[in-house]
């Protein structure tokens, strides 16, 4: 082995071993905070935290049942508004991928994507608080809209793009019209991903806060109305972890662990999707 | 002969084809007997699918893509401005070199035509397919599964349930733009067969780049260059005695 080759191979190890301490690196944070997550927050976690309602100030026990049910109320109100939106929105770049509007939108989209969510949120408040001059749990779920759109354009967009020419031809061989071919045959080959997608759009907002500060706002109450300022998991640990209450810091850790929890399934529920549809769409 | 006075199923009359500025079919004129199958043959390029393609105009779907010249089914000129594009590509069916069965089951796949046609009626929908897949000669292999994935089909049988597809619209013409080359030499002879049986009811344009393909199922040849129709006669004088010389070479393997 000559002293080049000799060289190069002890290179080639030493950035072996570099990246993968990057690799360890990055994920320290990560299982630190599932770590600490999972320690505080898995014991506090108990069937009361799931049925009851917030005690009282000062009162220990209780529950958080109120903000689990708002933040899926949340993103419920949320998907209905951004589905279909983003949906159409995705259909259309897909259809005509190279004109001029097209590209503005997409750029349009990638930016709303970078928005900061309080700023979305803050819009939401100019939006839909503000006119009737109350807060609902309806603009929450339009601020977390709002930041689910940019998501499920782009994955809609991605997915139908990759659904093989053929089918389309195929379709269009058989005498379907050109709007005809893409609901009927290219949107469902396509379907099991961009579910995949909203699944994991979703997960993203049910973690939001920010926008919800002044748009949602919070409520100690049982209030499954859109027009109601409504309880959400997030707002909810934010407001208990700034507490002096060691309860409510407890409860707090155990909201926090639910939100990581809810997220993993969610992704997971997504990876075994898109695994069980790829075996079925290519055998 | 007789052929020659009838009136021919698909009449092409000096049809030229651009792909934006090149020209990559030259004055096509040819006369596409009704139920027989007529084969395209020649080498890689020379725009045998793009003439194919043409006669049910899924060249459309290509920006930039543009035909002159004359092509006529039964008479009525298939670029005319009044044509239903819908309604052309219901009577000429078309099955492609890659088989592209929908990601649905088998039966949705066949009835896929006939639904976008307007037909709801499932007595009828499931005698059609099964009329369809039959003459596909696919039904004995997928009866008791129809509502399976179409996907879980072998190659062969995909291409079959897509002729079966094709045939459920009850076409006039079938186009088919190579449709054994992805297949093992079982499943073409399958399809062969097939072909064969079709022609009594169906008239048959195939576009193949197998020689011996052309002889054994055509009854007319058209052999194709660079874009130009060099040769187009019965299938027996195209391979054992063509007039053109590049027929020739190309017929005894000198290139091609």
């Amino acid at each position: 082995m000559t002293a080049n080759l000799r060289r190069r191979k002890l290179f080639s190890r030493v950035f072996e071993i570099l990246c993968a301490l990057a690799v360890v690196v990055a994920l320290i944070p990560l299982a630190m905070i599932l770590f600490y997550v999972i320690k505080e927050g898995a014991g506090a976690l108990n069937w009361d935290f799931f049925t009851k309602m917030p005690k009282p100030v000062g009162e220990t026990g209780g529950g958080m049942a109120n903000a689990i049910v708002g933040t899926l109320i949340l993103i419920g109100i949320a998907a209905l508004f951004a589905i279909p939106v983003g949906g159409i929105c995705g259909v259309h770049l897909a259809e005509y991928p190279e004109t001029k509007f097209s590209s503005a939108v997409r750029f349009a989209a990638d930016v709303l994507n970078g928005v900061p969510s309080i700023v979305v949120g803050i819009f939401a408040y100019g939006l839909v608080v503000l006119p009737v001059k109350r807060f609902s749990a309806l603009a929450g779920g339009v601020a977390l809209g709002f930041l689910m759109i940019p998501i499920v354009v782009r994955t809609t967009e991605e997915l139908l793009r990759l659904v093989p020419g053929g089918l389309r031809e195929g379709a269009l061989a058989l005498g379907a019209t050109r709007s005809r071919a893409v609901f009927s045959v290219i949107v469902p080959a396509a379907l099991p991903g961009i579910l995949t997608g909203i699944l994991v759009a979703l997960a993203r907002v049910a973690g939001e806060t920010a926008p919800l500060l002044f748009t949602a706002l919070g409520n100690r109450f049982w209030s499954t109305s859109l027009t109601q300022p409504i309880a959400s998991l997030t707002v909810q640990v934010y407001t208990y972890a700034q507490s002096p209450y060691d309860d409510w810091h407890r409860q707090a850790w155990a909201g926090a662990f639910l939100l990581v929890m809810i997220i993993l399934i969610l992704s997971i529920a997504a990876r075994l999707a898109v695994r069980r549809l790829e075996r079925m769409n290519r055998p | 002969m007789n052929d020659i006075q009838t009136e021919s199923k698909i009449s092409v009359r000096n049809f030229d084809f651009f792909y934006g500025p090149s020209k990559v079919l030259h004055d096509i004129s040819l006369e596409i007997p009704a139920q027989k199958v007529t084969a395209l043959i020649g080498p890689s390029g020379c725009g045998k699918s793009t003439f194919i393609r043409s006669i049910n105009r899924m060249n459309d779907i290509i920006p930039e893509a543009k035909g002159t010249g004359t092509i006529m089914i039964d008479g009525k000129d298939v670029y005319a401005g009044d044509t239903d594009v819908v309604e052309l590509r219901r009577k000429v069916g078309m099955v492609f070199q890659k088989s592209n069965p929908f990601p649905k089951s088998i039966y949705d796949n066949v009835a896929y035509g006939l639904k976008i046609g307007g037909m709801r009626n499932k007595r009828q929908l499931d005698e059609i397919i099964e009329r369809s897949l039959t003459r596909a000669a696919l039904w004995h292999e997928v009866k008791d599964r129809l509502h399976d994935s179409a996907m879980a089909l072998s190659g062969g049988q995909q291409q079959r349930l897509c002729i079966a597809r094709a045939l459920a619209v009850d076409p006039e013409i079938v186009l088919m733009d190579e449709p054994a080359s992805a297949l093992d030499p079982i499943a073409t002879s399958k399809i062969e067969e097939l072909i064969y049986e079709l022609k009594d009811n169906y008239t048959i344009v195939i576009v193949t780049h197998n020689m011996q393909q052309a002889a054994r199922v055509s009854d007319r040849t058209a052999f194709f260059m660079l874009g130009r129709l060099v040769e187009y006669a019965d299938t027996n004088a195209i391979f054992m005695n063509p007039k053109e010389k590049m027929t020739e070479d190309y017929v005894t393997g000198r290139f091609g």
